[in-house]
Parts: structure tokens; sequence; C-alpha cells
């Protein structure tokens, strides 16, 4: 199912305001889109201290990784789909084939390959500068309108609307 | 592990990493027993519209779990390291505090097979599972590093 959605600057610029910024564990992670295709993302978080997994090499934990794979298999899910609804991981597979090397920001590519009526497919590598020398590699699955709720806010104004909410629940003493 | 020696302080072992303290998680301890926590906190969102937690906070949450339970079971060693993590989503994790619980399903000399299960209000109802592989000398790396 081949998407005819095209990808412009404004939509990068769109994408890093809107499913980065507005994503609250993403800002927090100093994560940012890098660049953006049909049915392919590239994400990166920089290295920081706060991320280290092993105090005594430095190195990232591997959730960092985790977690920006998974945001970039997200993101590349989008941008193969026909129009906006909402996708929900289902699995996620990770490999790790070396530790990553600290002071050294992480990079992510993922690509959608396969987009059915339910489920999208997805693959992924983090690495530092050649992607052919590969941190990890992922492999994961996402259902498709996982939910009866809105998708991810595409505007950064419905974005805002979103977190102001979450805010509010949050002082009701939820 | 015998009775004459003390049970490693996986709490403190888990506050030492910068990214376990980050993420809010802390580890409740009683005998035998680790339960991780994972203490809700704003940043932990991944889709402000539901709201739920982030899928990459649940991996590295699960993560964690398991490497808290090899750290208990296999004091005095290094961290061990992940080989490979698969993750299932199970429910969204809504913005509450989320608990983890591992078991070792298989350990070999060089590596273990891990199990690890989050939940939050009802643990018969878990919101993830995962299991994986964790190499447990750091001596048996694969990569030529």
């Amino acid at each position: 199912m081949a998407s005819g959605f095209k990808i412009t600057p404004e939509h990068i610029a769109l994408m890093k305001d809107v499913l980065i910024e507005h994503v609250p564990h993403a800002k927090a992670l100093g994560m940012n889109v890098v660049n953006a295709a049909p049915n392919e993302a590239w994400l990166a978080v920089p290295y920081d201290e706060k991320l280290v997994g092993n105090p005594e090499t430095g190195v990232i934990h591997g959730g960092v990784i985790t977690s920006l794979l998974d945001n970039a298999c997200g993101i590349a899910v989008q941008l193969a789909l026909p129009e906006r609804m909402s996708i929900a991981t289902l699995d996620l597979r990770i490999d790790y084939m070396k530790p990553a090397t600290p002071k050294l920001d992480l990079v992510a590519h993922t690509h959608c390959y396969k987009v059915t009526t339910n489920i999208a497919f997805v693959r992924g590598t983090a690495y530092h500068i050649d992607e052919n020398d590969p941190i990890a590699t992922c492999v994961g699955t996402f259902m498709l309108a996982a939910n009866r709720t809105m998708p991810m806010p595409m505007t950064p104004e419905a974005a805002a609307e979103a977190l102001a909410m979450l805010a509010q629940k949050k002082d009701g003493g939820q | 592990m015998s009775e004459d020696t003390k049970a490693p302080d996986i709490d403190a072992l888990m506050q030492a990493i910068p990214y376990a303290r980050f993420l809010g998680i802390r580890i409740d301890q009683r005998g035998n027993e680790i339960t991780t926590v994972l203490q809700f906190s704003q940043k932990l969102i991944g889709n402000p519209v539901l709201p739920a937690l982030h899928g990459g906070v649940i991996g590295a949450f699960l993560e964690t779990t398991a490497i808290a339970q090899l750290a208990f079971e296999f004091s005095g060693g290094e961290l061990p390291k992940p080989i490979g993590l698969t993750i299932d989503y199970l429910r969204s994790g809504r913005p509450v505090d989320t608990y983890g619980r591992a078991e070792i399903t298989k350990q070999g000399r060089r590596v273990a097979t891990v199990r690890a299960e989050a939940w939050q209000d009802d643990r018969t109802r878990p919101i993830a599972a995962a299991h994986g592989h964790f190499l447990l000398k750091a001596a048996d790396e694969p990569a030529d590093k």
C-alpha cells in the first residue's frame, strides 16, 4: 500500500515541532527529527550524562536506544500511512550489536516497509555516524487505528491543548 | 543464595545508574523478591492525548527490571549487558506508577534468558511483557571492542 504522501521541508518542520516537541518523553531525552521521507524517518538523541546506563564506562543505557527506535519507528509508520490515524506499538524486538560510544550522539534510521489493513511493519537501525556499523537494530509491528481516541495531534495548537488537558488531569488529583 | 551472605542492595546499585534515576525507577526489595517501581512523572508520556506512557519508557523499564533481577541473583559481577530484547505491548500505559517483576528462565554460563512483566493497578492485567538475552560477563562481549 504505497502512499502518495509527499514530504516537504514544511512537513519535516511540523514533525519536529509537533511529534517531538509535544511528546514529553521525546523532549525529555532531547530527541529531534533529523530527516524524513515517505515511509522513513531519521531521529537523533544527543549524548547526555543523565542517560548513562553504566556509570563506570559512561555508556548510554539501552533503554534510551529503545525509546529512540520506538519513536522513530512510530514516525516512519505515520509517514507510510495514507491518512492520519492513531497507532500503537504491538511489539518491538531490539538486538544490541555493540555498546554506544560515550560522548557521541545517537541516530536512528527507520523504515516502514509494509502496511496492511490493520498492521504496519517497520525496521530500524541505531548508530553514531555510519549506518553500516550499527549499535542496535530493531524490527517492530504497529497496530493501526489502535484506539478510538484522536490520533497524535497534528497541529501545534492541538498538541498544546492536549498537553494542557494532561496537566489539568494531573492537578485534579488523578 | 545461602543464608549467611547478605542480600545485595539492588536499589543502591540502581540509584547509581543515571538513566534509572532519570526515569524514576526504584527497587522494592523484600527478602528474595525484587519489584521494580516506575514512579509516574510527566516526562514519561509518549502520547499526551490518551495520555499514555512512551513505549520506549516501558521497554527501558522492562530491561531495567531484568537487569535488577540478574544483578540480585549474580551479585558481585558487572552489570549484565543486553543482547536482545523483545517487548510485547499489551495495554496502553496509563499515567500512574508501574511495577515490574522479572524471572530468569534459563541461566547459562555466559548468557541468561529473562522474562519480565510490567503492570499497573492489577497484576493480572499486564501492560507489557518482554523476554531477552543478557550477557553475564563483559569478557565475552560479541563486539570486538
